[in-house]
């Protein structure tokens, strides 16, 4: 087993996640059998190698410091599930 | 023949001469919409009222002489590209009611050239799948073959294209969403270089791998379709600011004394023996028109799925984590507090297979397992990158099957996702080394489902690209067949 029930249980809270038991149950089948499938990476040796983020990189992309128009509230706020005047509502988050 | 069954330069002849209206194009592609869709289910959102008026003002540009080669020529795009004031849900629930505010900046050049949107088309949600099953809208159909799957994950576009649709279409290629449905329905499909066609208001996947590229009817349309969509853009800080060849000109310059490579470990054991003939008739094709075909190798093939299903699943963790019930799309109920919130509209708003990616990436990138997955797979990467620069120093274009089957039937895959992510083994490397790759039709299996064959180039050669195609497909002597509906 690459993954247990309970580290399955684990990243699922990390990835903000939540399961039933019989998806937990099939995940953690599952993302075993993809784990011990990409397992096979161990064969290569890659000491010294970069690793490659980008396939094309470039670095500093920068642009000049010119002020441009952006999205303005009423935009921003209208796909909102739900809002309050200028705000996105939220449930509450301090006790 | 039917205008909808045209080709973007044939219309565009048509156009010129002012022997057919932009408005008459359109209504023969809602006529075939209308006939066949209820079969096909290419579509998401139709956007029929904004075509006709689009179609008018095309027409009013014809008049005065103000014509590119896509002005009034329809187009469908994928519904992973943001469209402004039209909804954009990438086949998921958790964006079902999302409307964008802006343009992605393919759709603003391909409005800016005159082409006219006939609508969004389906996709697996998110553009995770290699079927097109995964949509919260329900299955998109191939048109060669009711009973089986168009390809994924833009099978809406390629299926659009394929069934007359549309003449032409947009979609978003991770690990081959573009070449292999394109190979599946029978139409040519192209990956641009990464960095090549901008991504600002493609909703992000995988970022290090995305690109967008044209479904076409042929290799002239592929080309034409480039011209308008690639190009250095400064709201994407990945696109790259090289000067973009005119790729018509690439058409009919042949490959004579050309050098093909042919990987070895392309050809193995797996791939549908109707599939190897295909390939073969291609290779002799080729040398048929002076370009010799050298066996050469690109060791480290086995190993790019694996690498893929670590670096997509990780970015895509990350990327997805932005939907979350505050800013846009779907929030499930209230729950009591902010965390449950979350969790309850993420795993409410999400299909299975995304939430499958979004776990594999997070394990992979979590405390303790990152240089085990994440680093391992990105160096792997590097030697994957390296395998090709090798390549191309002895070879002008690699050939191999796009997929190693005909399309599926629907739901066989569904089930196994290992199996599902092995219809994609021949196109991922081409996104892992940021390179271009084209699938282009090259025959029929004996019941009558179509093949592809791929091309892939150096970075920025899809010049070369189509100068292959092109020479193949005149050469090719393919039986014209389009789909029985």
């Amino acid at each position: 087993m690459k993954i247990t029930r309970a580290e399955v249980e684990y990243v699922a809270h990390l990835a903000r996640l939540e399961f039933s038991e019989d998806e937990k149950e099939k995940f953690t089948f599952q993302l075993n059998n993809i784990l011990a499938y990409v397992d096979m990476l161990n064969q290569v040796d890659t000491t010294d190698i970069e690793p490659v983020s980008h396939a094309i990189a470039l670095n500093n992309a920068f642009r000049e410091d010119v002020v441009e128009d952006s999205l303005n509230p009423e935009l921003s706020l209208a796909n909102a599930p739900e809002a309050r005047g200028p705000f996105f509502r939220v449930p509450k988050v301090i006790e | 023949m039917e205008l909808n069954q045209l080709t973007i330069h044939e219309l565009h002849e048509l156009i010129t001469k002012r022997e057919v209206s932009s408005t008459q194009i359109v209504q023969s592609v809602f006529k075939r919409i209308e006939t066949v869709e209820k079969d096909i289910h290419s579509y998401v959102t139709l956007m029929k009222e904004r075509a006709f008026a689009a179609a008018a003002d095309a027409d009013k540009r014809i008049r005065e002489g103000d014509i590119t080669p896509m002005t009034g020529i329809p187009v469908a795009l994928k519904d992973v590209l943001c469209t402004k004031g039209i909804r954009t849900t990438c086949g998921s629930r958790i964006l079902h009611n999302y409307i964008p505010p802006y343009d992605a900046t393919v759709v603003e050049k391909l409005k800016a050239a005159g082409a006219v949107f006939t609508g969004k088309v389906n996709m697996d949600e998110f553009a995770m799948g290699s079927s097109t099953e995964t949509s919260c809208f329900g299955i998109t159909r191939n048109p060669w073959d009711l009973k089986r799957i168009p390809g994924g994950s833009s099978g809406g576009s390629a299926a659009a294209v394929a069934a007359d649709e549309c003449i032409a279409s947009l979609g978003s290629d991770t690990g081959g969403s573009i070449r292999q449905p394109a190979a599946l329905c029978g139409v040519v499909g192209m990956k641009p270089t990464y960095g090549r066609v901008s991504r600002f208001g493609l909703v992000a996947f995988a970022s290090s791998l995305d690109q967008i590229g044209p479904f076409t009817k042929d290799v002239e349309d592929c080309a034409i379709m480039m011209n308008v969509i690639a190009g250095y853009d400064s709201r994407d800080s990945t696109s790259v600011p090289l000067d973009v060849p005119d790729y018509t000109a690439f058409l009919s310059r042949g490959i004579d004394g050309w050098t093909v490579g042919i990987p070895r470990e392309y050809f193995i054991e797996g791939i549908d023996p109707e599939v190897m003939e295909a390939m073969k008739s291609t290779i002799a094709v080729i040398e048929g028109l002076g370009a010799k075909c050298v066996e050469i190798s690109l060791p480290h093939t086995g190993y790019c799925l694996a690498v893929y299903y670590i670096i997509a699943p990780a970015e895509a963790s990350s990327n997805l984590a932005r939907y979350d019930g505050v800013k846009y799309g779907f929030r499930a109920g209230d729950g009591r507090d902010l965390l449950e919130m979350y969790k309850k509209t993420r795993s409410a708003g999400f299909g299975a297979e995304v939430k499958r990616r979004i776990m594999i990436g997070t394990y992979a990138l979590s405390s303790g397992y990152y240089d085990a997955y994440y680093k391992k797979a990105s160096q792997v990467r590097g030697l994957i990158k390296g395998d090709f620069e090798k390549a191309f120093t002895q070879c002008d274009v690699i050939l191999t099957p796009t997929s190693p089957t005909p399309a599926f039937t629907i739901g066989e895959k569904m089930d196994d996702p290992l199996q599902m992510y092995l219809s994609d083994i021949f196109t991922i490397s081409a996104n892992l080394a940021g390179i271009p790759g084209i699938s282009v039709p090259c025959g029929f299996t004996r019941r009558g489902l179509p093949i592809g064959a791929q091309f892939l180039a150096g970075h920025f050669e899809e010049g070369k690209l189509i100068q292959m195609a092109s020479a193949y497909e005149k050469n090719a002597n393919l039986e014209k067949r389009r789909p029985n509906l």
